[in-house]
């Protein structure tokens, strides 16, 4: 067999047509391709299973913003065609929560990386989950902080080398499906980009679930975290979430702790119904002003 | 039910997968998780120096599009024989 990677299409004559038209290719920027994500990075396959998720959900294409913070996930913003803002580093929360009480109709999903959502962000996820807003949290959890070098994350697992901790982590980290079911997520998931099936299908639960929704990705970085910690590369790690993966729907999430060569509880651990922000406002404000309560105008027909 | 005999010959592939071989990163994802094993990593370069797939077996495809699904680079994609991929087949 010829070692030539020219052949590239193996029934040309019952599908003709050429490599640019890939399905996903109508969700992306492509001015802005390639992308900058490293080869075996899984931010590109998250992004594979949103695009795919969006397509079999209900929603209209115009009617969803996606918001980003700053690091290696925070391009997907910019990536996306779709209303995008690539906000300051851990605000993307602060500023979905304004885009979603400016503009109700308006699903807002928030993508973003451990780092930017727990670290920087970490005040404003825990207040955004406790006010039950309306919103779709997509987190990529690389275990570091991937695009300025491999820092030391609050997901990074205990005794994982980083390069700020270059004889082993000795912090504790977050237990992010725990963190967001004890402040009040209404939906919480946790998914590898190794399974990308049920990944795609969360995904799209999460959107069409009203409340604060979140789901967690875990990716493999293969340049820096995978590499650090000798696990190989990106394809090995994959290998590795497929083989140390528990899918346990309904878990405790006290239980799902992610240690370092541990197993992988996946699943849809929360999915509960919780009045939001929005209609618990409405709702009590209109109990205690009766016919003075003016609802401002961007909020008509879709606050019930 | 009748069980049908399966004919000496070989039957169509199901479906076929294309590749932009100059977008590929060569993670290897596609290869290792394609259900059926249609794909392998070449020893040849792209332009940019990664090896990227090559289709080893076409007649085992099935075209579920799982390498599409696990490209990270947008640079792979499986389609059902018979018909241009829409935006529904994502």
């Amino acid at each position: 067999m010829s070692e030539s990677y020219e052949a590239t299409v193996t029934d040309p004559v019952s599908a003709p047509m050429t490599c640019d038209s890939n399905p996903v290719e109508e969700w992306l920027r492509m001015d802005r391709m390639p992308h900058i994500w490293c080869p075996g990075c899984g931010i590109g396959t998250s992004v594979n299973c949103f695009t795919r998720a969006i397509e079999e959900s209900s929603l209209d294409r115009k009617n969803i913003a996606i918001v980003s913070g700053i690091g290696c996930t925070g391009r997907v913003a910019g990536y996306l065609l779709l209303d995008s803002f690539h906000t300051t580093h851990g605000r993307a929360l602060p500023f979905a929560t304004g885009l979603k009480l400016a503009s109700p109709k308006t699903k807002v999903v928030v993508y973003s990386g451990d780092g930017d959502l727990f670290a920087i962000g970490g005040n404003h996820f825990i207040h955004a989950a406790r006010r039950n807003l309306d919103m779709t949290v997509l987190c990529v959890n690389n275990f570091n902080y991937g695009m300025t070098g491999g820092q030391v994350a609050p997901t990074t697992p205990e005794f994982a080398i980083a390069s700020t901790t270059p004889y082993g982590s000795v912090e504790r980290p977050f237990n992010l499906p725990y963190l967001a079911q004890s402040c009040g997520a209404v939906y919480v998931a946790r998914w590898t980009v190794y399974h990308v099936k049920q990944l795609q299908r969360s995904i799209r639960e999460a959107l069409e679930k009203p409340g604060f929704t979140f789901i967690e990705m875990v990716a493999p970085c293969p340049t820096l975290f995978v590499r650090r910690n000798r696990l190989g590369d990106g394809l090995a790690a994959l290998e590795s979430y497929e083989e140390n993966a528990v899918i346990k729907n309904g878990a405790d999430t006290r239980e799902c702790d992610l240690g370092m060569g541990g197993p992988i509880v996946c699943g849809k651990f929360v999915d509960i119904d919780r009045p939001s922000y929005l209609s618990n406002q409405v709702a009590h404000l209109r109990k205690v002003l009766g016919d003075r309560y003016v609802m401002p105008d961007a909020w008509q027909g879709v606050v019930q | 039910m009748v069980e049908t005999k399966k004919s000496a010959a070989p039957k169509a592939p199901k479906g076929h997968v294309v590749i932009n071989t100059e977008r590929c990163k060569g993670c290897g994802f596609c290869a290792q998780f394609c259900p059926t094993g249609v794909l392998a990593m070449s020893k040849g370069f792209n332009l940019k120096g990664y090896h990227p797939p090559i289709i080893a077996d076409a007649a085992k495809c099935s075209g579920c599009g799982l390498c599409g699904m696990y490209c990270p680079d947008f640079a792979i994609y499986g389609v059902k024989n018979g018909r241009k991929p829409e935006s529904g087949d994502l």
